[in-house]
């Protein structure tokens, strides 16, 4: 008895310490998980855009992350293209900074040139496909306000349903956005994305997680566009963290050179 | 001479070499198969032919590597209608091996410096412009360049040396093919001199570049030849003889690239040192020049960008090119600039490119506009419809004497 009244003390201490949690430590929470697990993070990424015909088009690439600063904070990311063909061996590469405009470099290996490329808008598409590049390296907090709607379980697991609004809404092609974050592994199982008539406009789904080091990561995720019909399906064929990549890796001279073993 | 034949065998017996040795290397085989026609639409070519450009391709590439080596081939086959020919050409053709602080490439190989957009400073290396003009895809514009390219990266900033012993020169419009000016028209016996393959004659460019305060920061140097060649008339007036040779050059620049104005702007400027007309006061080789570009390239919407430029080149000794250019020869003015513009939007999940590329000659009145639609139809199958349009200015301005040489061209290609 002594036992179940402790447990039952523990279980109202957690819950009520989550509750405790305001939505913008949920969502940074969130972000941690999601976004900056490790210290660095290795995949080989594959992505398929599917019209809503069926057509299928192909994008495989190593993505490298090194955090550089705390959760929310700094990050380098490099890319490199194995697929489609015409893409092939070209590299891509992005400082991201939370308050200002990221810095990103692309290779083209056909004429041996590294450029910096004007890309102000995080809400563009990434590679074509329906994933923007926030979706791919994440959205400063404080872009948004958030709000806890409601706690409800979504396939089994506890989630907290978080509503964020974009603060100004020219900073984001949405009107508004709920969430659902898995309250164990604070990864967003769910996402539904919607329009300032309140229409939604794309739907994300976590479809597998695994744990990799310890880390909960999402190794299957599609992104579906409810007005095109499109969704783009990605999953990891490996994945590892803390693999001990280099600041020195996220240079001119790799990106014209990446080393074959980091991108394998 | 080596001939792209030679360079081919040596190639490939070094691949075979490092295969034999360890079965461990890796042997990638890509490449595509290529269409490209281009047809005018203003006149016939001066040969009488309506097109610029009828081939198809098919293009090699072939990577291997071993350990800290690796190598590699870009070949091109390619059946020329127009001129009834096969070409083969061996674009690059490398072997590289990669330390940790620095690294070696020895070969033919592409090198692009600089930042700018179909305008060059310090990128000193040699160009194809009946490609570019003619409507090949925009890869073509560059050759590469045959000799070894050594790096270095001790930490501080990292360098780029290359030594080539083999001169190249730009490729300019074939006259059978394009319309364009000719000064000395009435003389027919001509001949080009390359600069000879020597210790001497050897080019070396150098580039140091390093970060500074979040901006791209490069340095250039460059000891060699001009790629466009210079004329020299015999002595009978009217001359009766012209030999076409390449006069020596240094180039001395920097680049500048970076974040702001929400938008990417570069800055360029290289002084350029006509070492065989110091005076300036030869007309025939060109002048000493200050050449400068400032960039701004920014993203207006989703897909859509505009890129900005203003380049200039000014003559350094001006009155001494003035006083001694003979009558009857166009004069060319102190400072020659143009601005362009690039719009690019992108469509359809990127999977629909249209361009527009255009030059405008601020000294000259004259102008190149470029249009361009690209879809990729899947993954390994696009093709891409564009134009070129020339005029303005005066028939001997760097886009007036093309005037009669507008054509829509078109691109298809499937890549494996």
């Amino acid at each position: 008895m002594k036992r179940l009244a402790l447990l039952l003390f523990l279980t109202i201490g957690l819950a009520s310490s989550a509750l405790a949690a305001t939505p913008e430590e949920i969502v940074k929470k969130s972000q941690a998980a999601f976004f900056y697990p490790g210290k660095d993070f290795k995949a080989r990424v594959m992505m398929k855009l599917i019209s809503p015909s069926g057509q299928e088009r192909l994008r495989e690439m190593t993505m490298l992350r090194l955090n550089t600063g705390e959760a929310g904070g700094e990050q380098k990311y490099f890319m490199y293209f194995f697929q489609p063909a015409e893409v092939k061996n070209m590299t891509f590469m992005v400082f991201k900074y939370p308050a200002k405009d990221d810095d990103r470099w692309l290779f083209v290996p056909a004429i041996n040139m590294v450029r910096r490329i004007a890309m102000q808008d995080k809400q563009a598409s990434f590679v074509g496909s329906d994933f923007t590049y926030e979706d791919v390296s994440g959205r400063d907090l404080a872009d948004d306000t958030h709000e806890l709607v409601r706690e409800e379980t979504l396939n089994g697991k506890a989630c907290f349903v978080i509503k964020s609004t974009p603060k100004k809404a020219d900073s984001a092609g949405y009107g508004h956005k709920l969430a659902w974050i898995d309250k164990t592994t604070w990864l967003p199982m769910k996402e539904e994305y919607y329009d300032r008539t309140g229409r939604t406009v794309r739907l994300f789904s976590a479809d597998e997680v695994q744990m990799v080091k310890g880390f909960p990561t999402i190794t299957k995720r599609t992104m579906k566009n409810s007005q095109s019909g499109y969704r783009t399906e990605v999953s990891y064929a490996s994945q590892d963290y803390n693999v001990g990549l280099e600041d020195s890796l996220f240079s001119e001279r790799f990106l014209r050179q990446p080393p074959k073993k980091w991108i394998e | 001479m080596p001939t792209p034949r030679t360079w081919l065998a040596a190639l490939l017996a070094i691949s075979l070499l490092l295969n034999a040795e360890n079965g461990k290397a890796e042997l990638n085989l890509h490449g595509f198969i290529q269409g490209n026609y281009g047809i005018n639409t203003a006149s016939a070519n001066p040969d009488g032919r309506d097109a610029k450009l009828t081939e198809e391709r098919v293009q090699l590439k072939l990577e291997a590597d071993q350990g800290p080596f690796s190598f590699f081939l870009k070949t091109d086959l390619a059946w020329d209608h127009l001129d009834d020919q096969e070409n083969l050409e061996l674009r690059e053709g490398t072997l590289d091996y990669a330390a940790s602080s620095w690294d070696l490439k020895l070969g033919r190989q592409m090198v692009t410096w600089g930042l700018g957009d179909l305008v060059f400073i310090n990128d000193v290396f040699p160009k194809d412009y009946e490609a570019f003009f003619a409507g090949r895809p925009l890869e073509y514009l560059k050759k590469g360049v045959d000799g070894i390219k050594i790096g270095l990266y001790p930490g501080f900033a990292s360098f780029e040396v290359i030594a080539l012993p083999r001169f190249t020169a730009n490729h300019f419009p074939d006259a059978k093919r394009f319309w364009q000016f000719d000064p000395l028209p009435g003389v027919s016996n001509r001949q080009t001199v390359e600069p000879s393959s020597s210790l001497e004659n050897t080019e070396v460019a150098v580039r140091a570049y390093r970060d500074l305060a979040g901006f791209d920061l490069s340095l250039y140097g460059y000891r060699g030849f001009f790629r466009q060649p210079a004329m020299q008339l015999d002595d009978p007036a009217p001359p009766t003889r012209l030999t076409l040779w390449y006069p020596r050059l240094a180039v001395y620049g920097a680049s500048l690239q970076g974040s702001a104005l929400d938008g990417v702007v570069s800055l360029e400027g290289g002084y350029y040192d006509s070492r065989d007309d110091r005076a300036g006061n030869d007309p025939l080789i060109p002048n000493s020049q200050a050449r400068f570009l400032l960039g701004y390239q920014r993203q207006f919407w989703e897909d859509f960008t505009v890129g900005l430029q203003y380049y200039g080149e000014r003559m350094l000794d001006y009155g001494d090119y003035a006083a001694t250019l003979p009558f009857g020869m166009p004069a060319e003015k102190r400072l020659h600039h143009l601005v362009s513009v690039r719009l690019t939007q992108l469509l359809r999940h990127q999977t629909v490119k249209l361009s527009l590329f255009a030059f405008r000659g601020l000294s000259s009145a004259d102008y190149l506009i470029n249009p361009e639609v690209k879809y990729n139809l899947t993954d390994q199958l696009w093709l891409a419809v564009g134009a070129n349009f020339f005029g303005g200015g005066e028939p001997w301005t760097q886009f007036g004497q093309l005037d009669r040489n507008d054509s829509i061209y078109f691109q298809t290609r499937y890549e494996f």
